[in-house]
Order: C-alpha cells, then structure tokens, then sequence
C-alpha cells in the first residue's frame, strides 16, 4: 500500500468570536501558511483538495461551496467536501492518494460557529422525529452520559475536574488555545453545576477557526524536502444515532476504529482525543487502552477550543507537530462526530 | 484600522419541507394522535422505543409493534438550570432517559420538576399529554414524577 506522509499543518488561533471576518477570510491565512510551509504556492500544486465543515453553522444549504473562493479554483482543481469534520477530509484524500488518483492533497476543515447558539444547531442534526422536534441540546445530551458514568462509579466528579484542570494547564503551552491557565482541580470542583451534573468546565468553548493541512506519498515528500510523518494507519466506525441503544458508558467505535488503523502494534508516545466533555476523555482513553507511557492532550485538547469542523484535523495535526519535532516517534489522532461520540475515527502517525 | 460593522440578520433555522414518515415512524406517531405510545421489538426481543425502522446490530428490518406503558423509570437525567429559548419549558427542567414499563431500550423526553433534588435515577415518571395531540413527538408535552 502506498505510504503517506504529512508534509504541513497550520491553523488559527481558536477564539470565541472571529468578528466580521468570514469563512473565506478565516481560511486564506491559513492556506497561505500551510503552503508555505510544504514550499509550495497555491492549490494549482496539489493533485487534490478536500474540506469539511457543516452547513448548519451557516444556515444555507451549500454554504460551503463558499469555501472554494480561499482556493482561488482557476484553472479548474480537484475537489471535494465532507459535511464532516475535516479529518474526514484527510480520509477521503488517502483513498484519492491509496487509488493512485493523486500523489498529493490539501485538506482544510472550518467552523464559524459564533453567530448561532451552536448546542442548539447542533440539536436540528439529531433524529428529525423523536429529538430534534424536542430541540434537545448537545451539553444537555453529553450530561445524560456523564450521569449514567457517575451513577455506574464509573468516574467521579474529581475524575472530570482533573481532566479540566490538566487540559487548563497543558494549554498553556499551546499559543492557540482559547482557554488555558493554572487550574486547578479544586478550582474547577468549586464551580457551581451548568447543565447538572456538568459544570461549564467540563464542556469544551464555543470557538471559530479553520486548519489545514498538505498530505502526499512519501516518495513526493521525499521530492519536496520537508520533515513529515507517515500516516501508517486511519479508520473510522459509527454506532446506532439511537442514544437508547447504545452503551454511552463505553466507546466501542472508537475501539474498533483504533483496531483497524493498527494502533496496537506499537507504543503510543501521544495521543491527541477529540472529547468535547471532560468525561468523554476518561471513555476514549479507557476505549483505547491508553496507559502511562501515553502523554494525553499535550495541547489541552478541545475543552480548550472547539473548532467545530476543524477540530479532528487539528488532533492529527498537533501530533503531526511533535512527531516532527522529534517529541514523540509515534502518537494518535482521535476524531467524533455526534452525540456523545457516536462517530469516531482514529489515525496511526509515526516518525519518518 | 478600525472593526468593520457586522451585518445581522435573523434567521430561522428549520425544514421548509414535510416528509412522509413511512409505516414505523408513521404508526408511532399516529398511536401518539391517539395518545397510545408502542414500541418495536428488536432483533434480540428488546422492545424498542420509539421504535426503530431497522435493528443497529443486525439490520433486519422490523415490524413488530408492542404497546408499552405510559409511566416509566429514569435511567439518566440532566438539570437544566437556565432553558434556552429553543426548549419545550421555560422553567427549570430535566432532559431524561426513560425507560418505560414494557419498554427495553430507554428514550429522550423532557420531565418537569420543581428542584433538581426532586429527580433522581430509578425515580418514576409517567407522561403528561398535550391538551392536543397532532401526531408529533412532542404530543407528550413532558413526563411528570409519577
């Protein structure tokens, strides 16, 4: 199977509101510096593109062929679009690549989702007959999970606040973090309940932002110069969207998804999770089997910014980073989608 | 440079379209009409409600409906302290899993309470109809502590 490499990644700061800028105005800085990064200059010199983001957070159906004005699309490029965060992006453009279709591709993922009150968007995606006529919200469906976590003992409440305040304090060290400081765990237990039995710790921000990210075969890699990881491994599985059926206790998705990207056949020296509630870290780690030697959120993960659509680009990202660094030699990326994690894809970095 | 203005305009988010729910959906709803509330059995025999077109696990299409009682017990609940404008009360409330009698499989449905400490896992709730039903979801207007 071809080998692929990550040659560049590059995203914004995530902040709470970006203003008047727009997605287009959101994503071009950050094409631009990922381009540069990989030493290219433009779409015109990758075989393929492929974004995600979610129509919803813009309320326009086909909003995001909007995004393609940050491409500059003439002559005429390759591309496609996930209604999906973008680490799905990154998959599709494997199977371009894997196909023989592409040798190279940019992936980007963006999310405004300021404007709206994004639990409450979030809640028009769910069953359209039994939940969203209810207008049930994503904290409050994230809350009934954390509930049968806490009432299985399963977790504590410290358990949750500790992932808070470690995320807090990690983040520091992360210049793109929404929230970040010296938490804690008594700090955040001294917070009064949000949606009970969550606090407003517990839950990730609300942010904007966009990243990017350049792939290729590690034979154009090579060609090109730059220090890049290879992607050795990436799969994805779902469970039922009906949250009755499901054991919410446990991820098994996630499990299953970290079996076929071969993630046991190593050591995993980082692993970034996307676990938008504090609980939801305490599942996935426990779903993967993650133990000591695994550093955890290293950049605070997504309770210290959410960048709806971006998010799960940006874990592979972040561990793209420190491989490159020379950090770690080999680390995961973990992506959902979905109530209470319903969707999960995980993908196996390691060192060139 | 100073910040440019930024343009607001409201906008309901919602289907501008009706869809025909077909005979398992469809059925659930018309039972709600008739303020029955069935379920569907499962391919394991768990009774599912509402009920579910297709089993998650083994994709056999499903077909047989039970009636299932109106009252049940909480499996999960969440307090909302601060209802947003979009939910169906605008006083303090639980989003709940309910598991109701005859039921195997527990659903999502709204509980009114007075205090959080009113509502507890394994408490009893049963439902409370809306003053008229049109064959929705929300023709059970909410559960109540039984």
């Amino acid at each position: 199977m071809t080998d692929i490499a990550i040659v560049a990644y590059q995203q914004t700061d995530a902040v709470s509101d970006a203003g008047a800028v727009n997605e287009v105005e959101l994503i071009i800085p950050v094409l631009g510096r990922v381009f540069e990064q990989a030493g290219l200059t433009n779409s015109q010199d990758v075989d393929f593109v492929c974004s995600g983001s979610c129509d919803y957070l813009q309320g326009a159906a086909f909003a995001f062929v909007l995004g393609v004005d940050a491409l500059g699309a003439v002559p005429p490029i390759k591309e496609s679009h996930v209604e999906m965060d973008a680490a799905w992006a990154l998959y599709e453009s494997i199977l371009k690549i894997r196909m023989g279709h592409a040798e190279s591709a940019l992936v980007y993922g963006f999310g405004k989702s300021s404007p709206g009150e994004l639990p409450i968007v979030l809640s028009q995606q769910l069953d359209p007959y039994y939940l969203a006529p209810q207008w049930i919200d994503a904290i409050s469906l994230a809350a009934l999970q954390a509930r049968q976590m806490l009432d299985q003992g399963l977790v504590s409440e410290r358990d949750m606040a500790e992932v808070v305040a470690r995320s807090r304090n990690n983040a520091l060290n992360n210049p793109h973090a929404q929230l970040a400081g010296e938490v804690s765990v008594d700090d955040v237990l001294a917070e009064d309940t949000y949606v009970s039995p969550l606090r407003k710790a517990d839950c990730c921000p609300v942010s904007d932002g966009a990243s990017a990210m350049i792939i290729a075969t590690v034979e154009k890699a090579e060609e090109w110069g730059k220090p890049y990881a290879v992607i050795s491994g990436i799969d994805h599985r779902i469970e039922t969207h009906n949250l009755g059926m499901r054991d919410l206790t446990d991820s098994l998705s996630t499990r299953q998804a970290a079996e076929g990207a071969g993630m046991g056949q190593g050591r995993v020296d980082v692993a970034e999770l996307y676990a938008p509630f504090s609980h939801q870290e305490i599942i996935l780690t426990r779903a993967l089997g993650l133990g000591e030697e695994t550093s955890i959120n290293p950049s605070g993960g997504v309770l210290a910014g959410n960048m709806m659509m971006a998010s799960g680009l940006s874990r592979v990202g972040e561990v793209f980073d420190r491989i490159v660094s020379g950090e770690a030699e080999r680390g995961i990326a973990h992506a959902t989608s979905g109530p209470c994690l319903q969707h999960n894809l995980v993908t196996v970095l390691e060192k060139a | 440079m100073s910040q440019p203005e930024v343009l607001q305009q409201s906008f309901e988010l919602g289907f501008t379209y009706t869809r025909s729910v077909g005979p398992v959906v469809g059925r659930f709803l018309t039972e709600l009409r008739n303020r029955n509330i069935v379920g569907i059995k499962a391919s394991d025999g768990r009774v599912v409600v509402p009920p579910m077109e297709y089993d998650p696990d083994t994709a056999e299409e499903l077909s047989e409906f039970v009636e299932v009682g109106q009252e049940g017990e909480i499996v999960s609940f969440a307090w909302v302290k601060e209802p947003r404008e979009a939910h169906p009360m605008d006083r303090p409330f639980a989003w709940a899993m309910i598991r109701l009698d005859g039921a195997d499989v527990p659903m999502i449905h709204c509980v009114a309470a007075n205090a959080e400490s009113d509502v507890a896992t394994g408490a009893r709730v049963k439902a409370v109809w809306a003053d008229e039903t049109i064959g929705f979801i929300t023709d059970i207007r909410c559960f109540e502590l039984a």
